[in-house]
């Protein structure tokens, strides 16, 4: 075995913490019980920014519509539980099914263009399925929403309780398994593609990498994983709204994702955490005007630099150092 | 038919006025500014305030609200935007998310998150009818006073970029920011004017769209994805791109509305995503830019 290969090893191995904090994360619902439904609200958004990193941090595509396919898995599952049957594991799989289709679709709409052209086209398909759900009201509900979704046991043994443990521990299983499945992903010779992609696409092209159909399969993969958190939102709680396709949701996701670090999949579940107990810490002193205080955080976080916020040993000296890394957008 | 022509074109010169600064600083810098309809909603609120608490008459909330943004705009350049023109795209998405969502809840807290009415004078009440029948042209007094302004605006504009020493700087600075450095351009001021210029422009249009378009809290967010729908299929290097992605748009969404309210707003977005995966530099680009 020579140098570079244990390199490529070593960063494949589990670190010593990994376990440590899957632990903590399933202990949490019995540590915490009043924070049950939180723990899976969490759980859920982690699962979405995953989502969002393999396709923004790992392959560079800024999109602004990804919710789209949070929206489109949470209502099949829910349109599956109310109409078909109330399992919920295979309510998951349908709606990962049907995210996964959509996002294969839609993966032929950002393979050209710039950065604006692709933007513009996420946010379109994602305007497009609002208006979608909003207007196949006798399938959706319309802007009422999609109520009397009625959820079976898991695997037929673990109901649903008020208080949300089993939904906490739930989405942490899911969360889990896809944290796996996305790990392997970006490990793999499959990911490292996808960062030369976004690192240079001219020359990714140069050295042969199918640029087009790499694309393609990251964007279906990401879409299904979308799916299925969109999916354990609806299972969990047991309503599918407008809320679920909404811009906010996009936005926010992307939020999250860059609070805990772009390029590193556990910078969604930090991010998670971190977004979901700013919202809470916030909205509880101004319920109204906390997107005020999102936005401002927003700004300042780039002002200051993403990569610096969180290291404040960085903040003096070598100011100037931050413009030169920043990436040339892809053409 | 000719009245929902007539309405489309309205809407679309309106349009036109409301991103063509977005277009144009879009080029110059290579910013992504999703911020721009915070300015135009700006525009708006200026209006709409002076008219209501100060009772100053509508054609002098015009320039107020066009020298208003223009100043606002030109501020913020000079602090916020001025670092981030060489940073990643994702940076300046995320920074002017932020500035959205700042503006969007300052104005809910500081205005309230109604929609705000706005009392046009006698004279551009009332609406013309010519023809019959089929061909019936309904023109509203306040629609062709749009019109009216937008296509004066629109003259304005092209003569001052084609014609005038700023003009030919702009496009130098557009086409190539280093040469045009490079043979004594001062690329700082061309941006800064350019920039306050355009805020300037969406604040006018902002006052004037806000009978029209309505005015709440939520405008930037409405009407984000219109601009950048504008800015993106009409592209960036000429204003004539943009004013036919405009008009476009406007006709198609007012003629979408009317004949087929269920499918509502899919024509437009089904449009443009379809256009944007057939020319991804938008629909008019002149050749040999950059």
């Amino acid at each position: 075995m020579n140098a570079q290969t244990s390199i490529l090893l070593k960063a494949r191995r589990f670190r010593w913490w990994e376990p440590i904090f899957w632990i903590l994360a399933f202990v949490a619902p019995l540590a915490l019980p009043s924070h049950a439904l939180i723990i899976n609200e969490i759980a859920i958004v982690a699962l979405f920014a995953i989502s969002l990193d393999l396709i923004l941090g790992y392959t560079g595509i800024v999109s602004l519509g990804h919710a789209a396919f949070f929206g489109m898995g949470g209502y099949a599952a829910a349109l599956f539980a109310k109409h078909v049957m109330p399992d919920p594991v295979v309510g998951l799989a349908v709606g990962i099914a049907a995210a996964t289709v959509l996002g294969a679709v839609a993966s032929l709409t950002i393979m050209r263009g710039t950065d604006l052209t692709r933007l513009m086209v996420t946010l379109g398909v994602g305007l497009i399925m609002l208006e979608l759900a909003n207007k196949l009201d006798w399938l959706t509900g319309g802007a009422d929403g999609l109520q009397g979704v009625v959820m079976g046991p898991v695997l037929g043994k673990f109901e649903f309780d008020l208080y949300g443990r089993t939904a906490a521990w739930y989405s942490l299983t899911v969360l889990l398994v896809f944290f796996l499945i996305a790990r392997r992903v970006v490990q793999s010779p499959f990911g490292a593609t996808l960062k030369a992609i976004r690192d240079n696409r001219l020359r990714a092209m140069a050295i042969g990498i199918p640029v087009t159909a790499k694309l393609a399969q990251v964007y279906t993969l990401a879409a299904a994983l979308a799916g299925a958190a969109g999916a354990l939102l609806t299972q969990t709680t047991g309503f599918a709204s407008l809320d679920l396709f909404e811009f906010h949701r996009s936005a926010d996701v992307m939020l999250i994702l860059v609070i805990g670090g772009v390029g590193w999949l556990y910078g969604g579940i930090l991010g998670a955490v971190g977004f979901k107990l700013l919202q809470d810490v916030i909205s509880s002193v101004t319920p109204q005007y906390w997107t005020f205080w999102i936005g401002l955080f927003l700004v300042v976080l780039v002002l200051v630099g993403r990569d610096r916020l969180f290291r404040p040993w960085t903040w003096l000296g070598a100011g100037r150092k931050s413009g030169a890394t920043s990436s040339t957008g892809g053409h | 038919m000719l009245t929902i022509l007539f309405d489309g074109v309205a809407y679309g010169m309106l349009l036109f006025i409301l991103a063509v600064g977005l277009a144009v600083t879009m080029g110059l810098m290579n910013f992504i500014n999703l911020a721009h309809g915070a300015f135009a909603m700006a525009g708006g609120y200026i209006t709409v305030l002076l008219m209501q608490r100060l009772g100053v008459p509508f054609l002098v909330c015009l320039p107020l609200a066009f020298v208003g943004t223009a100043l606002l705009g030109a501020v913020l350049e000079r602090t916020l935007y001025r670092p981030l023109y060489h940073k990643a795209h994702l940076d300046q998405v995320l920074f002017s998310i932020g500035l959205v969502f700042m503006a969007v809840a300052s104005v809910d807290y500081f205005v309230g998150s109604t929609q705000q009415i706005m009392q046009l004078p006698e004279w551009l009440k009332g609406r013309t009818e010519i023809g019959s029948g089929a061909l019936m042209l309904g023109m509203g007094h306040y629609r062709l006073f749009i019109i009216a302004v937008c296509a004066a605006l629109t003259v304005g504009l092209q003569y001052v970029l084609t014609k005038t020493r700023f003009g030919s700087r702009l496009r130098a600075s557009v086409d190539d920011q280093r040469v045009a450095a490079g043979m004594g351009i001062n690329v700082n001021i061309v941006f800064l004017s350019t920039f306050a210029f355009g805020s300037g422009l969406a604040g006018l249009g902002g006052a004037l769209g806000a009978e029209v378009l309505g005015l709440d809290p939520s405008f930037p967010l409405k009407f984000m994805i219109y601009f950048l729908i504008v800015v993106a299929v009409g592209g960036t290097s000429s204003i004539t791109g943009p004013l036919l992605a405009a008009l476009l748009l406007g006709i198609a969404d007012v003629a979408g509305k009317y004949y087929i309210p269920k499918l509502g707003a899919f024509i437009v977005y089904s449009l443009m995503i379809v256009i944007l995966i057939w020319r991804p530099q938008g629909l008019f680009v002149r050749k040999g830019g950059k």
